[in-house]
């Protein structure tokens, strides 16, 4: 037998919440039909009529950690993710959509404080930024509503994505530096970068056709 | 941390049962068979080596080795892998044997983890050096011989992908001036992150020629076809050395005719610094991470004070066995001789001569009123009892 899998059947995993609607129009735009009511349904694992491809619904923290175990060969999600996760995937392609700016943001009379804490749902992108500018802050982790910290005094700033800036402005707060922008990303498993290359290529290249029109 | 409870292991410590040792052991044996017939002698050098040593010769980083302090104060490691603790034998004990020298081994090594609680720390490999041989060929030798292993631990479906380490090097040199901007994009592609890589590329002020090159750098993952399109990218002198040495490798895999198994990277990245010339990793279907890795390190062994070329794998063996379904045979029953105390010297002469017959035999002692035998499948059971016929 051949040493490459004749059928290369590809596991995509698609990241759920945010970015999930952008990426579903992407598809279809590289030609992948996709059932239209994917989200709705409480299925997981989604298969594509006629096609080697299956979608697996995920949360986007998680995507990066099936494509590095290999159970999804690729993946779609966000740059901020892959900063935050540090897992072992190849970063293929850069599709250009799901814009947003990591920042620090803070109340707009913000000034450096003795014991600076920073309140955060991406505790490493936080402690590395803060390390490389030369600063020693206490990070804390919060799973939500993260704006809420500077208002409440959990915390003096935060790190957090930002895409039109009006939750910012809600809450009082302004943005006071520019971290790292943000888009989504294709990511692909180790393995199945080099087992499954041409199910890989092909998929890269139906997405990179789709890129340069938007 | 709390204290440990009664089941709990050290981080990354696993126990492996019979069933699975069982297997672990069969695959092994398959492994030694092959590896011995390509004149490669087994080797065991000691769990603990000296930080100064070893541990600063060995392409595992520091941050991941298990340090300890040995009674005189020494920073000692568990061997983080077995090629710089065999480049130390090679150049002390087996100073005087001329090269090339064959050495295999099927060892434990150990490497801590930072993700994933659960992640081995502690791995078993089976893996060979090829010493004081620094030619194409030897370099074809090993990775033939890693097919030829993965077959016979019967791996359907594989691919070892080949790169060479002064390939991209070569390539930065030559299109990219300055030495910081070449370090940011080695960075970009060690980190396999194609993404970065591309826009670092689009900032540097670079012209069109220099920067389709670099575009084109992505591309070259595939057949024999990409020996060519490699050459093409490069003007001379590193790169196109490197692109000579993987043509002459090819042809050297045809002639072993493995060409089926292999896949052409020249964006292969592994351990930078450490790997000197052609560099591979093995991939199986349904395995989300490479099972065998290895290449050419030319300059390991100076730093013994046995200045050669080597090159040499090591397969990672849980891996291997998650890869494949090979299990050992069934094995003949086993033979269970219940007895009483009355017929003791016969119970246990008859097992003697069983086994001496290659049958696995346990022996029993019941009361007289004889308990049920335990029920097993592999299992063939014979009673010795009743009132003993004279001594």
């Amino acid at each position: 037998m051949s040493g490459s899998d004749r059928m290369q059947k590809l596991t995509i995993a698609m990241p759920k919440g945010r970015i999930f609607e952008e990426s579903l129009v992407f598809l279809k735009e590289a030609g992948l039909t996709v059932t239209a009511d994917l989200q709705e349904s409480r299925k997981l694992i989604i298969p594509v009529a006629n096609s080697h491809l299956q979608f697996i619904l995920a949360k986007p923290t998680d995507v990066p950690t099936y494509v590095e175990y290999g159970v999804a060969d690729v993946g779609v999600v966000g740059k901020d993710v892959l900063l935050e996760e540090e897992r072992d995937v190849y970063e293929l392609l850069d599709l250009k959509i799901g814009y947003c700016r990591m920042m620090v943001a803070g109340l707009p009379d913000w000034q450096p404080t003795e014991t600076p804490r920073v309140a955060t749902k991406y505790p490493r992108i936080a402690s590395r930024y803060f390390r490389e500018q030369g600063q020693q802050v206490e990070v804390i982790k919060l799973n939500g509503s993260v704006e809420l910290a500077p208002l409440i005094g959990l915390a003096d700033r935060i790190v957090d994505i930002v895409s039109t800036g009006q939750t910012l402005r809600e809450n009082g707060l302004v943005e006071l530096e520019h971290i790292c922008e943000i888009t989504t990303r294709l990511i692909a498993n180790r393995a199945s970068y080099r087992m499954k290359s041409e199910a890989v290529d092909e998929i890269a290249d139906k997405f990179l056709s789709v890129i340069p029109r938007r | 941390m709390a204290k440990p409870l009664g089941f709990e292991k050290p981080l990354g410590m696993r126990d492996i049962l019979p069933e699975s040792l069982a297997r672990q052991r069969y695959l092994e044996a398959l492994l030694r068979e092959q590896i011995e017939q390509w004149g490669y002698e087994e080797i065991a050098t000691p769990s603990l080596e000296y930080h100064d040593t070893v541990g600063e010769a060995s392409v595992t980083t520091t941050e991941r080795m298990f340090k300890l302090l040995d009674k005189q104060g020494h920073t000692v490691v568990l061997r983080p892998d077995m090629t710089a603790p065999i480049a130390r034998v090679v150049s002390s004990l087996y100073k005087q044997i001329p090269f090339p020298i064959r050495l295999y081994y099927q060892a434990n090594v150990f490497r801590a983890q930072e993700k994933e609680a659960g992640r081995n720390a502690e791995f078993f490999q089976t893996g060979v050096e090829l010493i004081g041989d620094g030619s194409v060929d030897a370099d074809a030798e090993v990775i033939a011989l890693a097919v030829a292993c993965l077959k016979t631990a019967g791996i359907r479906s594989f691919q070892i992908a080949i790169g060479h380490a002064d390939f991209m090097a070569g390539l930065l040199e030559e299109t990219v001036d300055a030495q910081e901007d070449r370090n940011r994009l080695r960075e970009r592609l060690t980190d396999r992150d194609y993404v970065g890589y591309r826009q670092l590329v689009d900032a540097l002020p670079l012209d069109t020629d220099r920067r389709a090159r670099l575009y084109a750098l992505l591309r070259l993952r595939g057949g024999k076809g990409k020996i060519d399109e490699a050459r093409e990218l490069t003007v001379n002198g590193k790169a196109r050395r490197a692109v000579q040495t993987v043509a002459s490798l090819w042809e050297a895999l045809e002639a072993y005719g493995v060409t089926e198994h292999v896949l052409l990277d020249f964006n292969l990245v592994l351990h930078l610094n450490y790997y000197t010339g052609i560099v591979f990793e093995g991939y199986a279907a349904n395995l989300g991470s490479p099972l065998v890795g290895g290449g050419r390190y030319d300059r390991l062994l100076a730093q013994f004070g046995r200045p050669a070329p080597a090159t040499g794998f090591a397969i990672k063996m849980d891996r291997l066995l998650q890869a494949t379904d090979a299990k050992p045979p069934k094995k003949r029953n086993r033979l269970l001789i219940l007895y009483t105390e009355a017929n003791r010297s016969r119970a246990l002469q008859e097992a003697q001569k069983q086994r001496q017959n290659g049958r696995v035999v346990i022996t029993r002692l019941i009361s007289e009123s004889g308990q049920e035998p335990p029920h097993a499948d592999d299992l063939d059971v014979i009673r010795i009892t009743g009132e003993e016929d004279v001594g």
